[in-house]
């Protein structure tokens, strides 16, 4: 070693200069809103709008929230409280709070066993939404609609035992023919199903649901948000395997199969859902005597599930028509047959392409089972423009009730629509 | 062959359609309730309280029939309808009775083929102003702007009204009564117009309902009144008479709390005759004798429903006016019992 070397070294540090903070603009929150908020002038003036908008619309409905009554017994006690103070009067809620969830006839010593129903739905549909978890739960999935029926409606048990032994007896058949001709497996599973209930209709006694474990709960009883839910959970879960069976009906090769299917969509998506519904309730019972008719709940489901079917199959037809032709071609050159080739190959992608327009079609049915207050069932928006706008205590709040309820739709829809988005991510397998 | 089928099936469904309208009255006494048809909830007229039992002036007259026909008040199936199901409801013998502040006009009456069996409720198109506006009568209101509820008769009762008196306005089109409330509140328009039972109603949830005046003028006529199928007069004699046994009762004197009293010693023969004591009259009507004790002990005499869900004392604080009994100026009139 040199002794210039060793002078040099003197020079050297042999430590790291402590790093300075960064400028002050150019950290933290200062530097995110210079970038994301005043990057320009323009930029700028439209933050400072976009602020006093916000501001606008929070001065007023922040202490109208904030400020708001929760426990009082009508409009006018509500306003004694507050003395002509802006607030809302959210006693509306509280006070009528079983009557929006389950309409004003539901027995009130009964509220558990929907709710015990609305529970037991998040753990049967979670199988189906989520594909990592065991494929054993399936089980309770294909339990759930009998179960669910049983606690919500009551009566006797031996209804959905009877209705359950008849699905099995039609899939045991379908299984048994399939495998020879679909047609005969379709139609002969159905006919068996048919049988199987008629039969065992005969054999429930009269009068069993009187003294049954469960109080049988009629139809008309139901309302409130649990109508809406019902509603959009049975007519979604039907009408997206009937609308499958529409698209593919509508492709087929056989003229018969395809004018019914053509036919049944074109004129179901002509037809406003109103006057479906409208004739579900009124016309409907022209045709049967007063005492037999069939249960408007049931009349309300088939219509709705006919018309979100119609849409869903056209979404599912835009699918179908996404995949290249190869697809069909390559089935077919592996020697499968037309299920084989639906189930295996051209509907997992078909179905994949067609989620977000078929997410639609769901939300907005869900969101369309409020039309029902027109026909005088009292679902949440019925309730709330019929029995509590008009009872003498509540007459006159409006603001409350309206946003309460968009604010149970908007959960609701917005859980949905986050759901198929993640569904969307998980089955992404193009490169992108 | 299936052609054939169907039609048969129609007619065996048309005849026992038939059979079931023949006998109303039976109909329900074998049923044990009884199906009336009330709105989806009207202020003061129809609305199921907290715990969802219905209460109203309409409903007043369904629990007095089902206490006359099945001596229980409660044994009523009330079905909502909406002003569009309402007709079919009851055409299609969903219902037995319509008692649903439905106005009685000739159309439906000779047309849509029912029975209006009474008047139990004189209603008629009114006026609201803010009493700041200085306005006592509806024809001090020249170039006034109107809120009015779009496609309704009361737009064609106005535009008559004003016309006839050779006055201007300018009118507001709005679409439901919750609109015209806050329109109204707001200063949009200066008078709202509707009829004259809701616009109580809607001035009784006003903060101060003191500061806004009903005109004295009505422009139009709606006698509101229960009805029946045409077709079955026995059974349209029971709700007829139903009704005019509540209206004789407060005629006479006969409340809810001395009926009883009354049909155990009374002089008046008419008091006798319409609780039971004398004469047949329950027999004609298919019932029994006490029918009208039990249909008054329901919910009182018409004046005590009227008191008890829109009279002076409640919230929506209607005056008798034209629903006074005749004895005091009205038009509430019934038949004699004899």
């Amino acid at each position: 070693m040199s002794d210039t070397h060793a002078q040099t070294v003197a020079f050297v540090r042999d430590t790291e200069i402590p790093s300075a903070p960064p400028p002050y603009a150019a950290t933290g929150p200062v530097k995110w809103m210079r970038e994301n908020l005043f990057a320009t002038p323009a930029n700028a003036v439209l933050t400072l709008l976009a602020l006093y908008a916000i501001y606008l619309i929070l001065a007023p409905t922040l202490p109208w929230i904030l400020n708001g009554v929760w426990s009082a017994n009508s409009l006018a006690e509500c306003r004694e409280i507050l003395q002509g103070a802006t607030g809302a009067c959210f006693a509306v809620l509280t006070e009528r709070w079983p009557q929006l969830l389950f309409g004003f006839k539901y027995p009130s010593d009964l509220y558990w066993r929907p709710t015990l129903a609305f529970v037991l739905l998040f753990v049967a549909v979670a199988p189906v939404l989520f594909f990592d978890l065991p494929r054993k739960l399936l089980i309770f999935t294909g339990l759930f609609p009998f179960i669910a029926y049983y606690l919500i409606w009551g009566g006797t048990i031996f209804v959905p035992i009877l209705a359950l032994v008849g699905c099995i007896g039609g899939f045991a058949v379908y299984q048994r023919f399939v495998t020879g001709s679909f047609a005969a497996g379709f139609f002969g599973g159905i006919a068996a199903a048919l049988a199987i209930w008629y039969i065992g209709g005969l054999l429930i006694p009269a009068g069993a649901s009187n003294n049954a474990m469960l109080t049988p709960v009629p139809s008309r009883d139901l309302g409130g948000f649990m109508l809406n839910m019902m509603l959009g959970v049975t007519c979604v879960s039907l009408s997206i395997p009937i609308g499958i069976a529409l698209a593919l009906g509508r492709q087929s090769s056989m003229p018969l199969i395809k004018v019914v299917c053509v036919v049944f969509i074109e004129f179901i998506r002509g037809v406003p859902l109103i006057t479906l519904l409208f004739v579900a309730s009124v016309m409907l019972s022209y045709f049967f005597p007063p005492e037999s008719s069939v249960d408007l709940f049931l009349r309300v489901v088939i219509m709705i599930t006919m018309f979100s079917a119609a849409y869903i199959a056209e979404v599912i037809r835009g699918g179908l028509a996404a995949l290249p032709k190869g697809q069909y071609e390559a089935a077919d050159s592996l020697g499968l047959d037309y299920p084989q080739a639906m189930r295996l190959i051209i509907l997992p992608q078909a179905l994949k392409i067609s989620i977000p327009g078929i997410v639609n079609v769901a939300v907005g049915l869900f969101k369309d089972t409020t039309l029902v207050s027109v026909i005088s069932m009292f679902d949440l928006v019925g309730m709330i423009r019929g029995p509590i706008l008009a009872s003498t205590e509540w007459n006159g709040v409006y603001w409350e009730l309206l946003g309460f309820a968009a604010l149970l739709f908007f959960v609701v829809c917005y859980g949905i629509s986050q759901y198929s988005q993640w569904l969307e991510r998980r089955l992404a397998t193009d490169h992108r | 062959m299936k052609k054939s089928v169907i039609l048969g099936a129609l007619t065996v469904a048309g005849l026992s359609a038939g059979a079931a309208a023949a006998g109303t009255l039976d109909d329900v006494k074998a049923r044990g309730k009884l199906n009336c048809g009330v709105t989806t909830g009207l202020v003061g007229f129809a609305a199921p309280d907290a715990n969802g039992e219905w209460k109203g002036f309409d409903v007043a007259v369904c629990r007095a029939i089902a206490a006359a026909v099945l001596n229980d008040p409660t044994a009523v199936e009330f079905v909502p309808t909406t002003g569009k199901t309402r007709f079919t409801a009851l055409a299609s013998g969903e219902i037995d009775v319509l008692a649903r502040n439905t106005t009685w006009t000739f159309s439906r009456d000779v047309d849509l083929k029912f029975t209006f069996v009474g008047v139990n409720y004189y209603d008629g198109q009114g006026f609201m102003v803010p009493k700041a506006l200085g306005v006592s009568s509806a024809k001090d209101l020249d170039g006034a702007t109107v809120c009015i509820q779009t496609g309704t008769t009361t737009e064609l009762n106005l535009a008559d009204f004003f016309r006839a008196n050779n006055i201007n306005y300018e009118p507001v089109p709005i679409e439901t009564n919750a609109e015209a409330q806050q329109q109204y509140l707001a200063g949009a328009c200066d008078v709202y117009t509707t009829d004259a039972s809701g616009l109580a109603a809607t001035r009784a949830t006003f903060e101060a309902p003191g500061d806004h005046v009903l005109l004295p003028e009505i422009i139009s006529k709606e006698p509101l009144g229960p009805l029946v199928r045409h077709g079955d007069d026995e059974w349209g004699d029971v709700v007829r008479w139903t009704l005019n046994a509540l209206i004789t009762a407060e005629e006479l004197g006969v409340t809810s709390a001395n009926v009883n009293e009354m049909a155990a010693n009374t002089g008046n023969p008419e008091v006798a005759r319409l609780l039971g004591t004398e004469g047949t009259l329950g027999e004609m009507l298919g019932l029994d004798a006490e029918w009208s004790k039990r249909a008054i002990a329901a919910g009182g005499n018409y004046g005590e429903v009227f008191a008890k869900n829109i009279g002076e004392e409640t919230p929506i604080g209607l005056a008798r006016g034209l629903n006074a009994q005749w004895t005091d100026g009205g038009l509430i009139y019934s038949p004699p019992f004899r």
